[in-house]
């Protein structure tokens, strides 16, 4: 499942709803990305993301549906906010769901470095005086490329 | 067509969308990024290195030799934005 929204989120909320009534999972990962004050060393005081609504929700449900191929889940959920959020707050999170922790664990981990290379996300942040978009990062390129197929 | 401009792309053209109907010659990506140079210096800063610059049509990625249509919805914006996880952005993951 993808959301894609500005609100915030509660995620036992999340992840109670998503294992409803379900006995077949064995274990449940999540990871949660929230906003630092700190980027390349300065002071971060708002960071606002703008996304491409439609693409967005297009390639996160092709990164699911990707992830479920790779592993047997039971379950999954994708969220990502947008818009304006302050040091503290949750930005995203990944829930996964399996029969078995591996799977769980690993497609968690995938998922999560798609995120962040490949979603079409920009990150523009203030210090509280000025404003700058945040450059891509081959750092991030090389976690998402240990899972490219060879 | 429709074209939408994102981040800092965005910001150079000044505006987040608009419609355009472009001379028929105009037909890949590369040729509408020349005929909007031309159009302003908004857009000649926006396009002015290509390699900063990403593309989709119908919101899929695509090169900058793409052909284009008239009804296709054609974006512009800069490489998504990660972070590490020593420092990088204020994107903690």
């Amino acid at each position: 499942m993808i959301k894609v929204q500005q609100q915030d989120f509660d995620l036992a909320a999340e992840i109670a709803e998503l294992t409803r009534g379900r006995t077949d999972i064995g274990g449940v990962v999540s990871f949660t990305g929230l906003v630092r004050d700190v980027s390349d060393g300065a002071k971060v005081a708002a960071m606002t993301l703008e996304h491409y609504p439609g693409m967005t929700e297009k390639q996160l449900a092709a990164i699911e549906r990707d992830a479920c191929a790779r592993w047997p889940l039971s379950a999954s959920l994708i969220i990502h906010r947008y818009g304006r959020l302050m040091p503290g707050e949750q930005i995203m999170a990944v829930v996964t769901a399996s029969a078995h922790r591996q799977a769980a664990f690993e497609a968690a981990e995938f998922l999560v470095d798609w995120l962040k290379t490949k979603a079409p996300f920009w990150k523009l942040e203030s210090d509280g005086a000025a404003e700058s978009w945040v450059e891509a990062r081959d750092s991030d390129d090389t976690a998402a490329g240990r899972w490219e197929k060879g | 067509m429709k074209l939408l401009y994102f981040a800092w792309v965005r910001t150079r053209t000044g505006i987040a969308e608009e419609t355009v109907s472009p001379p028929a010659g105009v037909n890949t990506v590369s040729a509408l990024i020349g005929w909007l140079c031309a159009r302003g210096p908004g857009y000649a800063a926006a396009f002015a290195d290509l390699k900063a610059v990403r593309v989709a049509v119908n919101q899929e990625h695509a090169g900058f030799d793409v052909a284009i249509k008239p009804g296709d919805e054609i974006a512009f914006f800069p490489p998504v934005t990660g972070g590490r996880d020593d420092k990088g952005s204020a994107a903690g993951f």
